[in-house]
């Protein structure tokens, strides 16, 4: 159906490219380049929950349980590995999620959107009182290895972070994409605009809406043990709801057709955050709320409507009534 | 023989509405039974308390002897009760074929795959093939949103088929349709739906449809069954006449 | 006897302004349909306007009293033109798109006007305590008050009762209240609903920062307090019902409550039971406890 399309799995191409351009790219660029991908994760993961018809503004809850998690263990058990790190943060989210999400399940639309940020905001308030976990002021944590190998350069201990986070998104990315073609996306897409048919149909709207929100958990999670790697820092900000606004606003920034719009409207922001800093001290967020605005004005689909044609043309004809439409039907 | 739907006693009261009072009846396989009466009469009601989007306040509802009275409409149609509805449920952003390839994924058993294509596996054939019955084939690619009122009906009833019920109740299928296409349409169902579901039940008001189509008619009023035979005796029941037809003759 | 006196005292003077605030949250909301992110932003501006009036009249050697008063009639002046400004020459572009464009354009002047505040009085934090001591201090059963906090109660059930009077009792409110239920029948009844918009807008602003200046006096203007209040009052509105202003009220009064009571007998819950709240109405009435009739379409 539709044009054609290009398999997923040549995605890996770009994600090496990405990888190895790392080697030249200038350090402040490797560092905006990991936050970019990392934000991007859990974007990602709010879009995937978004096809079920669901937005979460809270997705700040699992990107902490990730970071805090990952800190704990980090500290208690000494695991400094990356990769073992980004795994425990995304089982964190993800275990988190399993929990959540049946509860939240049921609430439609702004309701569920209210919710999430309620629930983010609980563990914020938690965390914030938490002496043991340094209170407001969170705690710190050491530097990752990769492989048993140690980085004393910062220059290869930011590139390793920074391979590792694009190769952890590359590879979220290309499974969002076999997702959203797969039979469960479809009846996602379906859950948004009838749940009760897809009940009708012998289907569980809850249970489809739940695993999307596990599936966004466990890349918030993830997000947050990367976003801990890099500043090797952690706090109950994590949590706040001016962070899960953020994802939403890349997600917002992506529109909802395009895999690759998440990465370039991840990578938008940092750049602007970044110049803007840059220039105008105190200004990145009064860049950023001026680019949010040209967008809705100018790109009311987000940025992937620039590469995206609408899912389908309208060909503003309405189909014929079945009386003529008699060729090709038995009788 | 065990009858496909076995009805006793169905109680339903919305504050002072009646709209099911001390319903009973029986649907024998092979079927085709159309359920007449005024607006508010309780037809709707009877098919939503059937399919598990109501629960009756009281009674039983067995399908093939197995008691289903409690059961939400995804258990309802799992085990075997599908039906349209008066106006179309669905996926207006998807095309024609989505629509039927996620009613092929649920009727599959196992869970649903997160990585295998949605038109694979024999999805989108057998949703092609619906959608050839009913005359759509060439619209299969058309999102729901661009198509007529009387075609989104079409699609609505397909949905309901791919499932092979054992039952399948039809709201008002022929309402939205122009006098003209009526019975081309009701044909073009009966016809469509014959391989995979013997037994129907039809919400409808026009008498005409009625008549050609049904061999058993069941006439409601105020919640409760008023007449229940075959077309001729039950049309010209004078209660009948009454309070569903209108008009003496 | 003394300690139950201090909480409900204590939950009283927090309720007093977070009622405020969340008035004109819900009121802008019931009204227009937005769910204004920016409205902390209005409650920050407010009270950096106040400390800058207050230190004006101070520096002219003029009595606390009068920065008292100057202050409040200036931000209502500067509230309510930009409020106006703001209505007119911005959301309005954006009416009758998806309500969640609108949501994302106060997000987006939430972030411009965080940093606008950080150009014009920078990131270091003011004080305007002169007003303060305006009321003097207040001794009874043993407990200690100051005047100022205390005026807060009456002056926000003033401010309560004059805006539930303006809906409920006057022709121009029965004209918004028409607005709110159905604005579809206003606009075929002649009525003028730009006109109520903007002046809604404007006023759930001026209520903003209203309470912004109220507070000013006894707390520290610095970044931050625009996003902890607009949370906070976000959470009252949702505990109260989207649009009521009874809800407000009970919402603002539970909120100011559990804060007292966490502050006094547990300070780890302080924050966190608020939300836990919020979350607890979401899931069990999510309407809210009042909720607003909201006619439905089929």
């Amino acid at each position: 159906m539709g044009p054609r399309r290009f398999h997923p799995l040549l995605m890996i191409l770009p994600v090496i490219v990405a990888v190895l351009f790392g080697r030249v790219l200038p350090t402040w660029t490797l560092s905006l380049a990991t936050i970019a991908a990392s934000n991007a994760l859990v974007a990602l993961g709010i879009v995937v929950l978004a096809r079920t018809g669901n937005v979460s503004f809270g997705q700040g809850l699992f990107f902490a349980a990730g970071g805090y998690g990952v800190a704990l263990v980090a500290n208690g058990t000494g695991i400094t590995d990356a990769v073992l790190q980004m795994l425990i943060g995304a089982v964190c989210g993800g275990l988190l999620g399993l929990v959540i999400g049946p509860l939240i399940a049921r609430y439609s639309g702004i309701f569920f959107g209210m919710l999430t940020l309620a629930l983010s905001m609980v563990f914020y308030g938690a965390l914030v009182k938490t002496t043991l976990l340094g209170g407001s002021d969170g705690f710190n944590v050491g530097r990752p290895s990769l492989f048993g190998l140690n980085f004393t350069d910062t220059r290869e201990a930011d590139f390793m972070l920074y391979a590792v986070a694009v190769v952890t998104t590359g590879l979220a990315a290309i499974a969002a994409v076999f997702l959203f073609r797969s039979e469960f996306g479809l009846a996602s897409l379906a859950v948004r605009e009838n749940n009760l048919r897809v009940e009708y149909l012998g289907l569980s709207a809850n249970r489809i809406i739940t695993t999307n929100f596990v599936i966004a958990a466990t890349f918030a999670g993830a997000s947050g043990a990367f976003a801990l790697m890099a500043q090797r820092h952690i706090d109950p900000q994590f949590a706040y709801w001016t962070t899960s606004g953020e994802f939403v606003f890349v997600a917002v920034l992506a529109g909802y057709q395009s895999v690759s719009a998440v990465f370039v409207a991840s990578l938008a922001l940092e750049l602007v955050r970044s110049f803007s800093n840059l220039y105008l001290p105190n200004t990145w967020q009064l860049a950023l709320g001026v680019f949010l605005l040209a967008v809705i004005l100018f790109l009311p689909r987000g940025i992937g409507s620039l590469w995206t044609r609408e899912r389908r043309k309208r060909t503003g004809l309405p189909a014929e009534a079945p009386a003529a439409a008699e060729e090709g039907a038995p009788t | 023989m065990t009858p496909v739907l076995s009805v006793r006693g169905l109680d339903k009261r919305f504050g002072a509405v009646v709209a099911a009072d001390a319903l009973s009846i029986d649907i024998a396989p092979g079927q085709k039974v159309s359920l007449i009466g005024a607006n508010g009469a309780g037809k709707t009601t009877f098919v939503n308390m059937v399919t598990g989007y109501l629960k009756p306040d009281r009674g039983s509802i067995e399908l093939d002897g197995i008691d289903i009275g409690r059961g939400s409409p995804r258990s309802v149609a799992r085990l075997g009760i599908s039906r349209s509805f008066q106006i179309p449920q669905l996926f207006i952003d998807l095309t024609a074929a989505e629509n039927l390839t996620v009613a092929v994924s649920g009727a599959n058993a196992g869970a649903l795959s997160l990585h295998s294509p949605a038109e694979a596996h024999g999805r989108h054939d057998k949703a092609a093939e619906l959608l050839g019955r009913f005359g759509l084939a060439h619209l299969a690619d058309r999102p729901v949103s661009e198509l007529a009122g009387g075609v989104r009906k079409l699609v609505d009833i397909a949905m309901a088929l791919v499932r092979r019920p054992k039952l399948l109740l039809l709201d008002e299928p022929t309402s939205g349709v122009s006098a003209e296409e009526k019975f081309i349409t009701m044909d073009r169902v009966i016809h469509a739906v014959a391989p995979d579901a013997a037994t129907i039940v039809f919400v409808e008001h026009d008498m005409d449809i009625v008549s050609r189509y049904a061999d058993r008619v069941v006439a409601f009023y105020s919640g409760r069954i008023i007449a229940d035979g075959n077309p001729n005796d039950v049309l010209r029941d004078t209660e009948v006449r009454r309070y569903v037809t209108g008009g003496a003759r | 006897m003394n300690f139950f006196l201090t909480i409900v005292l204590d939950g009283l003077i927090e309720a007093s302004w977070l009622f405020i605030v969340a008035l004109g949250l819900t009121l802008v909301f019931g009204v227009l349909k937005i769910l204004n992110v920016a409205h902390g932003s209005f409650y920050a501006l407010g009270a950096y306007i106040a400390a800058t009036t207050v230190t004006i009249v101070a520096a002219h050697s003029l009595p606390p009293a009068a920065g008292f008063v100057a202050m409040l009639i200036s931000v209502a002046l500067i509230a309510s033109i930009v409020g106006l400004l703001l209505e007119r020459g911005l959301l309005k572009m954006f009416y009758g798109r998806d309500e969640v464009v609108l949501l994302l354009v106060t997000y987006a002047v939430f972030l411009i006007l965080e940093d606008t505040t950080k150009l014009i009085w920078g990131v270091n934090p003011i004080y305007a305590t002169q007003p303060y001591e305006l009321f003097g201090n207040v001794e009874f059963a043993g407990l200690y008050y100051v005047g100022y906090d205390l005026m807060l109660i009456p002056a926000a059930a003033l401010i309560g009762t004059a805006v539930w009077y303006g809906l409920n009792r006057t022709i121009i409110g029965k004209i918004v209240l028409a607005v709110i239920h159905n604005e579809e029948m206003s606009v075929s009844m002649g009525v003028r609903v730009n006109r109520v918009y903007a002046a809604a807008f404007a006023f759930g602003v001026l209520l903003a920062a209203l309470a912004g200046a109220l507070t000013a006096p006894k707390i520290s203007m610095q970044p931050g307090l625009s996003s902890d209040v607009i949370i906070l009052s976000f959470a009252i509105v949702v505990i109260g019902g989207l649009g009521s202003v009874e809800g407000a009220a009970v919402g603002a009064l539970l909120v100011g409550l559990a804060r007292a009571t966490s502050v006094h007998l547990m300070p780890q819950a302080e924050l966190f039971v608020i939300y836990l709240i919020m979350a607890a109405v979401l899931m069990f009435r999510p309407e809210g406890l009042f909720k607003r009739e909201t006619a439905r379409r089929i």
